[in-house]
């Protein structure tokens, strides 16, 4: 089978359908619930059945729902995190490439300090000063991650700019607008998409990490992580119910770094280990 | 089978990967103190066969057929460890680049020594004697003490004799040569090529000597066989390959690279009026003096050439021309007005009138755009009319560097070489400039695409009237093409006048060792210029 | 080449500098005014006066950095705000317990993988080299607390073999220690060597698609010589990079695993203190982490300075 004209493997289509499971599940939840987000069903930890496919959560509610509108939660919140950072990074990273001097070395310099301070920790710092509403986890979390996306943006320009047809076109007196849109940014798309990808499934797990910390996306809200938190206690019984939340975080990254490694994989040669002795 | 022969090939084809093929029934016979010269274009597969003959393929390349015997013994039958044990110590090969050949974590002594103890031929101290030996013969400077340094210690021309002192330290019965001087000045060539030629003489080794170059192999090779996309064109001794070959393409690549060029830049297309002058340029890379009082004129219709060597300064002369860097002091006027030398500060009409033609057309355009956006742009920005007029404008310049209109929708990918420099040139003639500065035009392409694209850009001075500076090294081309030459050393011209007077009488020593130093199309060229240079030291 | 160490000395204490201006910044600064933003909106005003004149917000804000950080190289990190302790008594212990926990990691994590990660890339293509390219993909998709609860199910409530709460104290025994540690050691360890692995991997093998490595090989040298002698030399500074770009995933992985296994070490200290808002507390483990994470990242650079063979042998 093929995708924009590259043959897919095994592995890949798995990532792929489950990729677009959760972006349907997603989008449609409030219609495709069995139950409403938190109507109470059943008793504390109820095994699984008919009615309730993964059984019930710490409070009655039925999982198989929770787990949907948690998904469609932490899935959004990660996705606006991602695009965001990668918004920021990008024009700050290719500006800094393309006109270098006092901004160049002005964004470097910050963004070298503020890499110094792991990203948890910096998370950390500043929830705790302006606590954990959702514009401030979003907006935290994706400046925090736009360093990395600045660092790979740059070190894109950096490549492209010594180009001469980004020479011939400054030459020509084409604007700063100009030479990063049409000239820089079309040659720097594929490592970028596969970045996104990567950004996505770190912020993902990031996003659910705090919230497991108690620190992420608060309750009444459902979410991946923070559904493993409330239900965690259920171990020590025995129980598996963390275990599906935490599974469905699992699920949806692995099949993002398939797919990922897979466009990875497309461009890559064979390296000079692989030569005919 | 002959006592003779060292190293026969038959049948021998390589496929890549993806199943297409890139060596098809090649056969291939050498005789022992033999050298056969491997010559053709890129793409020929001249390297690929070089590498098979020691039974070695590239990551994505595979050995599907053929024989390969090496002193009676078929290696490609033989299992790994004994293809193993044949390369290094009977076959031997030289890189292209040296730079990258030697592992910068080793000195020069373990590298060279390495094959022969490895290999259980000496001890280490016995291999030690041998590569001194070696260093002398190569002329390297204090050979005794020479082996102690690292590869980033040395030059790149000792760097390069290192590769054959290692090359040579098993004493193989063959060594592979590729393109071992296609990367060094002309200058450093000729000097590496004559150590390379005695040292091939004095130890008996036959030898496979890969190019591009017709006049170098011919220095060195007794027999010569041409290739192109990986099957023989024809083989034969040197003197009859040059003088009487009876392929067409074969005669083609001789008539390129022929010293006495047949076709001359036309005098008819200079006209009076001076389009550029600079008067006592000096600029500066930091505190490096890289131009030094330099003074230069172009009239309109005029080729002007300006040859040297790497780090001459000739490339720096271009910038400053298009603004790119400024020069601290010097006067330069463009059709009589004085040009600002700061690019920022010309107008939009002035940056139209000079354009540029780079040397890789590869990273000259935009792999993501089309061609039309290409020759377009400047067409769109310059003159600001609408995508009618934009279309119908790239149309014409199509015809003018004689491409198809199909191309188009093409993108830079889809496009050779030759076809890629021809949208380049296309792209500056979109601006209707009055000089174009070429740097390097010919340098990336082979030498019959760059002979078209040559004749193109003579074609268009004569229908366009217009003014060129060619920034070059190649001494062919300036013949080819310039009406008047400047020979540029360390920042200075040591002469500037009409070509034909620079080459047919040259008065300054360095013009004199460049024009000697590039090889002539004939077989006993190099003998002279050694028994010259030896009656010369005596 | 010393003059390039002691440079790079300079700049990591430059960093250390610039990232407690930063933290503080970020704490006291750019909250505008901390006291509501850490009391809420429904802070009476009585409340706020307190506040700030516990945190000392009437001084200025260079004069309040300035003594703070005098107060830190002099070992005094302030009082915490919810329960009036000295934050060090409270800080240094757990410290030295963290410390220990991703120290018992690294030591077996660094070793399997960078010796995983060169195997792999020496059998590049083979079923070895790509079931570890799958099985690492797996881990490193997977959140902490995911392979952290698997292994308390399988090695605590299954066999029994380990606790499911790591209990430490002062006073405890060496070998109870390790005891105690092993199930979130081991935790940390899987999800840090697929990560290292990986990186390992990918840099071995653009150094067996260099020039000189071909080289070898067409001099007749065997696969395993040109692996050892040629291609490991020149892949240790990566290798190392590799190593330094971990322990930042290490301390990061510390902190969940602290609280899935309720250790009493920074990383839970810090995540109490920001769920009650302490801000004294916050400044302290941030500043803390903050300058472990640039020792290590300073001492990588100056092991990539020595190894470099163009810098061992100067022109």
């Amino acid at each position: 089978m093929k995708l924009f004209g590259h043959k897919l493997t095994a592995s890949a289509a798995f990532g792929l359908a489950v990729i677009a499971i959760f972006i349907f599940v997603s989008l449609f939840t409030p219609w495709i619930a069995p139950y409403s987000e938190s109507a109470n069903v059943a008793g504390t930890w109820d095994e699984p059945s008919a009615k309730l496919l993964f059984g019930a959560d710490q409070i009655g509610r039925d999982m198989l729902t929770r787990i949907m509108y948690g998904s469609r939660m932490t899935i959004g919140v990660a996705l606006a995190i991602t695009t965001l950072s990668f918004i920021i990074g990008i024009l700050t990273g290719l500006v800094s490439a393309v006109v270098g001097g006092w901004v160049d070395v002005f964004f470097t310099r910050l963004v070298d300090v503020m890499l110094s301070i792991p990203s948890l920790i910096f998370a950390l710092i500043i929830l705790g000063v302006f606590g954990s509403s959702i514009p401030v986890l979003i907006m935290t979390i994706a400046v925090l991650d736009s360093t990395r996306v600045f660092r790979l943006s740059r070190a894109l320009g950096m490549n492209l700019t010594v180009m001469e047809y980004v020479e011939a076109a400054r030459l020509r007196g084409e604007g700063l607008w100009w030479v990063i849109t049409r000239e820089i940014l079309p040659n720097a798309w594929a490592p970028l998409v596969s970045e996104f990808g990567l950004r996505f499934c770190f912020n993902f797990l990031f996003i659910a990490g705090l919230s497991f910390l108690g620190l992420g996306i608060q309750p009444p809200y459902a979410d991946l992580g923070g559904m493993v938190r409330e239900n965690a206690a259920a171990i020590n019984f025995g129980m598996m119910a963390p275990i599906y939340p935490a599974t469905a975080i699992a699920l949806l990254t692995v099949s993002v770094n398939l797919v990922v490694d897979w466009m990875l994989s497309i461009d890559a040669r064979p390296s000079g280990a692989q030569a005919e002795l | 089978m002959d006592e003779n022969i060292i190293l026969s090939i038959k049948g021998l084809r390589l496929e890549s990967v993806a199943g297409n093929v890139i060596v098809d029934n090649v056969d291939l016979q050498l005789r022992k103190g033999e050298v056969l010269g491997l010559i053709g274009e890129s793409g020929a597969g001249k390297s690929t066969i070089g590498l098979s003959s020691m039974c070695y393929a590239r990551a994505g390349l595979h050995i599907a057929g053929g024989t390969i015997t090496l002193g009676g013994t078929n290696i490609a039958a033989l299992d790994a460890e004994g293809r193993r044990a044949v390369r290094g110590k009977r076959i031997a090969y030289i890189a292209q680049s040296a730079a990258a050949a030697f592992n910068p974590a080793h000195s020069l002594m373990d590298q060279v020594c390495e094959a022969p103890v490895l290999h259980k031929l000496m001890t280490r101290a016995e291999a030690e004697t041998w590569a001194c030996e070696l260093f002398v013969a190569l002329d390297l400077p204090d050979p005794l003490n020479f082996g102690a340094r690292h590869p980033h210690q040395v030059s790149g021309g000792q760097l390069q004799r290192a590769m054959a002192a290692m090359a040579m330290s098993c004493r193989p019965d063959v060594l592979v040569l590729d393109e071992p001087t296609t990367a060094l000045d002309v200058t450093t060539q000729i000097e590496v090529l004559i150590l390379l030629k005695s040292l091939i003489r004095q130890y008996q080794t036959a030898a496979l000597y890969i190019t591009h170059d017709l006049a170098v192999v011919a220095q060195v090779a007794d027999r010569i066989k041409v290739l192109r996309h990986g099957k023989e064109v024809e083989e034969g001794l040197t003197e009859q390959i040059l003088h009487r070959a009876s392929q067409d393409y074969t005669a083609r690549l001789v008539a390129v690279r022929g010293a006495a060029a047949s076709e001359r830049a036309v005098a008819s297309t200079v006209k009076p009026q001076t389009v550029l002058s600079i008067t006592d340029c000096h600029a500066y890379y930091g505190d490096f003096h890289v131009v030094r009082g330099v003074s230069l004129d172009v009239k309109r219709g005029e080729t002007v050439a300006v040859v040297g060597e790497s780090g001459s300064g000739k490339s720096t002369l271009a910038r400053i021309i298009t603004g790119l860097l400024t020069p601290r002091s010097g006067e330069i006027l463009f059709q009589g007005k004085a040009l600002p030398p700061a690019l920022g500060a010309r107008s939009k009409e002035l940056k139209r009138t000079i354009q540029l033609v780079y040397q890789i057309p590869d990273v000259a355009i935009n792999p993501r755009q089309s061609v039309q956006g290409i020759v377009g742009r400047p067409v769109e920005f310059y003159f600001g009319v609408g995508r009618a007029e934009v279309l119908a404008r790239a149309k014409e310049l199509m015809a003018l560097v004689e491409l198809p209109l199909e191309f188009l929708d093409r993108r830079p990918g889809q496009l050779s070489g030759g076809q890629k420099q021809r949208v380049c040139i296309a792209r500056a003639l979109a601006a209707k400039p009055d000089l174009i500065i070429l740097d390097e035009p010919t340098s990336a392409l082979d030498p019959l695409v760059a002979e078209e694209i040559l004749t193109l850009l003579r074609k268009l001075q004569r229908e366009l009237g217009l003014s060129y500076v060619l920034i070059t090294h190649d001494l062919d081309v300036v013949h080819r093409i310039a009406h008047r030459t400047a020979v540029m050393l360390q920042g200075q011209f040591v002469a500037f006048d009409e070509t034909d007077k620079i080459f047919d009488q040259p008065e300054h020593p360095y013009t004199q060792k460049l024009i000697t130093a590039v090889p002539e199309m004939r077989v006993d060229w190099l003998d002279e210029v050694m028994a010259k240079r030896q009656t010369a030291a005596a | 080449m010393a003059k390039l160490i002691v440079n790079r000395l300079f700049l990591g204490l430059l960093t250390l500098f610039a990232v407690s201006v930063l933290i503080f910044v970020c704490t006291q600064i750019l909250p505008g005014d901390v006291a509501s933003a850490v009391l809420g909106q429904g802070a009476t005003p009585e409340a706020l006066v307190v506040f700030r004149r516990e945190l000392g917000l009437d001084i200025p804000a260079h004069i309040r950095y300035w003594n703070w950080l005098v107060g830190a190289l002099h070992g005094d990190l302030g009082v915490a705000l919810t329960n009036k302790r000295v934050i060090i008594d409270d800080l240094l212990p757990r410290l030295r317990n963290t410390l220990f926990l991703a120290g018992y990691a690294a030591l077996i994590a660094i070793p399997l993988s960078v010796g995983l990660g060169v195997v792999a890339a020496i059998n590049e293509g083979k079923w070895s080299d790509r079931l570890a390219n799958v099985l690492t993909l797996i881990a490193i998709s997977l959140p902490e607390f995911f392979i952290a609860y698997l292994l308390i199910i399988f090695f605590a409530v299954n066999v029994n073999w380990f606790p499911s709460l790591a209990m430490v104290s002062g006073s405890m025994g060496f070998t109870e220690r390790i005891y105690q540690t092993t199930l979130p050691a081991l935790t940390l360890t899987l999800l840090v060597a697929a990560h290292m692995l990986r990186m390992t991997r990918s840099s071995v093998l653009s150094v067996m698609s260099t020039p000189y490595i071909e080289m070898a090989f067409l001099k007749g040298a065997p696969r395993r010589r040109v692996i050892v002698r040629h291609a490991l030399p020149n892949a240790a500074a990566p290798i190392i990079t590799v190593i330094a770009l971990n322990m930042a995933y290490l301390v990061v992985g510390v902190v969940v695993i602290e609280a899935v296994f309720v250790y009493p070490g920074l990383g839970q200290y810090m995540v109490d203190a920001v769920s009650k808002r302490d801000v004294p507390v916050i400044q302290a483990c941030g500043l803390t982490f903050a300058t472990v994470f640039v020792l290590l990242n300073t001492l990588a650079d100056i092991l990539v300075i020595l190894v470099n063979p163009r810098l061992r042998h100067q022109r």
